[in-house]
């Protein structure tokens, strides 16, 4: 079977984001980008179900500008067989992304798409459910283990109260998230080799997608600054405080 | 103008979250109507009918709804919608962040995910880069899907006098079913509405250790949580991970534990009205939020602390 990881290229986590000064976003030029950490966790589970003997292939997808490549190439290192870039320069929001890897689906036949729960940038928690939707397959989303098992997938997934079995008819789609595997580190020999390996580029004309934004970003501010930095010296302090100061306690 | 508030339920209780949608739905301004979607839910929808704001309670009762899943709720969400409905609504809990996308994409339309603000019916401000920015968006479809963020919207009162109205469910997708459920067993308030949460993080050192945690927040009647770090490191299940990819906490008072205060970790605590930092590191960032900061051994600190509390 095939499968396909959409992979997203974020700002690195360790970055501390900064807003523009004219409230229009948040500052991305200079900054150190990296592939979105649950998309790491989704390329992760790929290749350990190719080495498993349950795939055949595994295909990375990113829809983006052409940086994307950069990404891609990390997924290759990782144990991607080949990669395919949807290069576009517009906002594209988690609704277009949706229907670009519907297309890619479309052409690809997977058995599988597994992605990141959340990308770190906007938080959006929505391409899987998206995507599966148009797709009317089934969704395990949240994954915290995922087992292949012929013509059906057992998906635990992480719900509020702690977990949850679902069994999921092929294909479908998967959102990965923390404690589904650790990711491995791309290795040097793999980094090279990864430079061989095939990258298709597409555009969203050529899908015949309309990626058109829906929201329009009005502002960006910065989040009102708490007023922290209170000490005090022993717990007996701390519960007096805690009792007349705050009145957070009894 | 009418919204649509997706409720969360077990079948026999109305979830606290979906009270939360309730008041973000008022404040839309047009009438609020609630789906029920479930098996035997007869209370659940009566209890929907007493939330303040609430004029019409959909009722959808299937066997196939008595766990339910993502594709077949929103299959059921779908034989009322669109309809004249122009906002659909759910808290962002780990239901919410299932169902609602797949509502979305059906209706062709955006998801505005995590609202804390509802600026005007088509206008919303929400968190991005783990609450390190604040976005207003403006979203030019027909139908507004939002999910919102339940420490940013008051639970709904009572005092509601709406009509329950059955409504045929879609038929069972066939495409998932639940076949388990393990749910973390406490008698501690719930995470996410407690008053008091206290959080451990790596500096614990172990699962066992968290059981300081235990005897204090058995003493303040606490929710506990716990930082990514810990759940990483196997000492405590991830739904009791808060933060970014975790759950976001907004209770009167916080207490985070030998945690140094990632902004992962921050993004979902920052909100909370008092904030305890106790850490061995003076430099931590935790202490740069904490409204009290107490330097030191948490192995030493935490036993007296418990004991202060006696």
């Amino acid at each position: 079977m095939k499968i396909l990881v959409p992979v997203k290229r974020v700002v690195d986590y360790n970055v501390k984001v900064r807003v523009r000064s004219d409230g229009s976003g948040v500052d991305t030029a200079n900054v150190k980008m990296s592939m979105n950490p649950f998309d790491e966790i989704a390329i992760e589970e790929a290749v350990r179900l190719k080495e498993k003997g349950i795939a055949a292939e595994v295909v990375a997808v990113s829809c983006g500008t052409a940086a994307c490549q950069e990404t891609l190439r990390t997924a290759l290192a990782l144990g991607a067989d080949r990669a395919i870039l949807v290069e576009s320069d517009v906002d594209l929001q988690p609704l277009a992304v949706a229907k670009l890897l519907r297309a890619l689906v479309a052409r690809e036949a997977p058995q599988l798409v597994i992605l990141g729960k959340q990308a770190i940038d906007d938080d959006a928690n929505q391409t899987g459910q998206m995507l599966a939707a148009l797709l009317d397959w089934p969704q395990g989303t949240f994954a915290s283990k995922l087992d292949i098992e012929g013509d059906k997938a057992v998906v635990k997934r992480e719900i509020d109260g702690g977990l949850e079995t679902v069994e999921l008819k092929l294909p479908i789609v998967v959102t990965a998230d923390l404690r589904l595997n650790e990711p491995r580190y791309a290795t040097l020999p793999n980094i090279m080799k990864a430079k061989k390996k095939p990258m298709e580029t597409t555009t969203p004309a050529a899908l015949e997608v309309d990626v058109a934004p829906r929201l329009t970003t009005i502002k960006v501010v910065e989040p009102a600054k708490r007023k922290g930095g209170g000490k005090v010296a022993d717990v007996k302090e701390l519960v007096a405080k805690l009792r007349n100061e705050a009145k957070v306690i009894a | 103008m009418t919204t649509l508030v997706i409720a969360e339920h077990d079948n026999v209780t109305l979830k606290s979250a979906t009270l939360h949608a309730i008041t973000a739905a008022s404040q839309l301004g047009g009438d609020v109507h609630v789906l029920v979607a479930g098996h035997g839910a007869k209370d659940v929808a009566q209890a929907a009918t007493q939330v303040a704001g609430v004029a019409r309670v959909l009722l959808a009762d299937a066997a196939h709804l008595a766990a339910p899943t993502a594709e077949n709720v929103a299959a059921t969400a779908l034989t009322v919608l669109p309809g004249d409905y122009s906002h659909v609504v759910a808290t962002a809990t780990g239901f919410g962040k299932n169902v609602l996308p797949r509502i979305a994409a059906r209706l062709d339309v955006a998801q505005i995910s995590e609202v804390t603000t509802i600026e005007a019916p088509d206008t919303f401000t929400r968190p991005i880069y783990a609450g390190n920015a604040f976005a207003t968006v403006k979203s030019s479809d027909q139908i507004k899907v939002l999910t919102v963020r339940a420490t940013a919207f008051d639970a709904a009162g009572s005092g509601g006098g709406a009509t329950v109205e059955g409504i045929e469910a879609a038929p069972d997708c066939g495409l998932s079913k639940v076949t388990g459920q393990e749910l973390t067993k406490s008698e501690r308030p719930e995470l996410t509405s407690a008053r008091i949460v206290i959080s451990g993080g790596r500096g614990l050192g172990s699962g066992e250790n968290f059981k300081m945690i235990e005897a204090l927040a058995d003493k303040l009647n606490a929710g506990i949580g716990a930082s990514r770090a810990a759940v990483d490191a196997g000492y405590v299940p991830n739904d009791y991970q808060v933060g970014q990819t975790g759950k976001i906490v907004a209770p009167d008072l916080y207490i985070a534990i030998g945690i140094s205060g990632a902004i992962q970790h921050l993004a979902g605590m920052k909100d909370s009205k008092v904030i305890v930092a106790i850490n061995k590191d003076p430099e931590a960032p935790i202490f740069q939020i904490a409204d009290y900061g107490l330097v030191g051994d948490l192995f030493e600190l935490l036993p007296q602390l418990t004991a202060e509390l006696g």
